[in-house]
């Protein structure tokens, strides 16, 4: 199996309640807490598993807001995991999914400096390496409803652009969505193989705008007289000062 | 990258110390003419034992969770700082062995024994301060640290501090002619990397985000203070500021000793330590720029670049 995660690009608002769901399930998950410093003070401040932020595209008119949210990709190959001093950091065989062993973490930062999404954030409380599980103790936990077996944000995400499941099955919905609306990674030079795939904007028909009126020339020779008259008075004195 | 005043004394103590040992062991083993006495020669390898343990002893610093760092010797097969800390283990036994054997021999009537034991704290303590450098070099985030220059970087000063170290210790034999030698080499090598890093290269706000045919620019981080992300790769100077210590670096770290020890001579014990200290001072400025030049591709993602 090679879980991960697919995010639509032309249906994602941008309104963070992935992160917020994520906080709110991880905070006591496997690898909580997630630690908020100074939370209700001037400059609060936190770890966080998915971050979003917010891109222009293209210039007026054709411009277009992206929201990406970003969480840790589940690289094939994650040099995270091959940095890591201490084991860690580890990448499971059975689904591909990229953890942190909070008993065996050192807090050196190694890993954090190896990843180019920005995935992983150090807890100065606890002094370990936090990131994303692909909330491992809700996929698997029997107790659940079979539906709710998704991670906290896919479950949370009210314009559905998040979605979960099995890249190695090729008629998964996640394998279909990727290969009939051209998903791809984020940096792929970077040679980690990221699993998490982006779905582009669909193209839409152009919204006709009111273009500006360009500004009259002058150049024709039909300026009057008298501004001719004006304007050579005014660079006189435009050349004086 | 945050500059972090650990890592940098570690790097710049530990490799002053590896490469002051590793001088000794290449005199020791195949002879390189540093003429030393036996007990001139055993204080130096303390002293190099001294500067090495308190480099490590700083980076430890660096962790956040030091409780867990006796695990970092298990990952041998796949993580330069494991090697880095296995080499550094593993020369202590090595080194006090040696010195047990040659304690009362003059460096030129060395044994076998202990010429084979000096060939292999060679080689511990130069594996150990090439893997300081690979800890660095093998992160493809990190443009300017990604290249060969960087391990080389690491090596050179090392063996220049060790190199400026004996010379104030014992200037007679060869190291008078070793050490300028090696600050010319250690000084062209940081001028190459130097002039590389400026070349433009590296993913781009386009690939970083998978829009590479129209203009991207950042509307808002997502963030509304600083957070390990800000604090660890943000670190940015002003360009300005970076062109000074670059001058500072290159003038303290190679070309003041240099003209120093030319003009002078190496024979003069005051020029020799006013070299060692102008010249710690420039490596110090080299290992601080080392990491506030550095720009990790995250910083994509925060606006670091618009097209």
């Amino acid at each position: 199996m090679k879980l991960g995660l697919v995010i639509d690009l032309d249906t994602c608002v941008g309104c963070h309640a992935c992160a917020v769901a994520c906080k709110q399930w991880n905070a006591s998950g496997t690898s909580g807490p997630l630690t908020d410093y100074d939370p209700y003070g001037g400059e609060p401040s936190g770890v966080w598993f998915n971050r979003i932020r917010n891109y222009e595209v293209d210039t007026y008119p054709n411009n277009k807001t992206i929201n990406t949210p970003m969480s840790c990709m589940h690289c094939e190959d994650a040099a995270c995991v091959t940095v890591c001093p201490t084991g860690a950091s580890y990448k499971r065989e059975e689904d591909g999914i990229v953890l942190v062993d909070q008993d065996k973490c050192m807090g050196c930062n190694y890993c954090a400096w190896a990843c180019p999404y920005g995935a992983r954030e150090l807890d100065r409380e606890s002094g370990t390496m936090k990131k994303c599980t692909l909330c491992v103790d809700r996929i698997y936990d029997e107790e659940l409803p079979e539906a709710e077996r998704q991670p906290a944000c896919v479950l949370t995400c009210p314009t559905h652009a998040r979605f979960f499941g099995d890249f190695d099955d090729p008629d998964s919905a996640v394998s279909t969505m990727v290969r009939e609306r051209g998903g791809y990674a984020m940096m792929p030079e970077v040679g980690y193989q990221p699993t998490n795939k982006y779905l582009p904007p669909r193209t839409k028909p152009v919204v006709e705008t009111h273009a500006e009126k360009p500004p009259q020339s002058n150049a024709g020779g039909t300026e009057k007289p008298l501004s001719q008259i004006q304007r050579w008075i005014a660079q006189q004195l435009a050349r004086q000062s | 990258m945050h500059p972090a005043i650990s890592v940098i004394c570690f790097t710049l103590l530990s490799g002053a110390g590896y490469g002051l040992l590793s001088l000794l062991c290449m005199d020791s083993s195949v002879g390189i003419g540093l003429e030393l006495s036996a007990p001139r020669r055993n204080s130096l390898v303390l002293v190099s034992l001294v500067l090495v343990t308190v480099g490590l002893l700083c980076s430890t610093f660096h962790l956040a969770n030091p409780k867990n760092a006796w695990r970092a010797f298990f990952r041998f097969r796949t993580s330069w700082l494991s090697r880095e800390g296995v080499f550094a283990v593993l020369l202590y036994p090595v080194v006090l062995m040696w010195l047990f054997v040659v304690w009362g021999d003059d460096p030129a009537a060395t044994g076998v024994p202990g010429r084979l034991l000096a060939l292999l704290t060679l080689l511990l303590s130069m594996a150990t301060l090439f893997s300081t450098g690979m800890i660095y070099a093998c992160l493809k985030t990190i443009r300017q640290w990604n290249t060969a220059l960087t391990p080389a970087n690491y090596l050179l000063l090392g063996l220049m501090l060790g190199a400026l170290i004996l010379l104030v210790v014992s200037s007679a034999g060869s190291i008078g002619k070793i050490a300028p030698g090696l600050i010319v080499i250690a000084g062209s090598a940081k001028a190459i990397y130097f002039y590389w890093i400026g070349q433009p290269a590296g993913p781009t706000i386009n690939s970083a985000l998978g829009f590479t045919r129209a203009t991207v620019r950042l509307l808002d981080v997502g963030h509304g203070t600083g957070n390990f992300l800000t604090d660890e790769f943000g670190y940015q100077v002003a360009q300005a500021k970076l062109m000074w210590l670059r001058v500072i670096c290159l003038l303290c770290a190679f070309v003041l000793p240099l003209l120093l020890l030319s003009i002078a001579g190496t024979d003069s014990l005051p020029v020799n330590i006013v070299a060692l200290v102008v010249a710690f001072g420039g490596v110090f400025v080299e290992r601080w720029l080392f990491f506030a030049e550095a720009r990790h591709v995250v910083n994509l993602y925060h606006g670091a670049q618009s097209t």
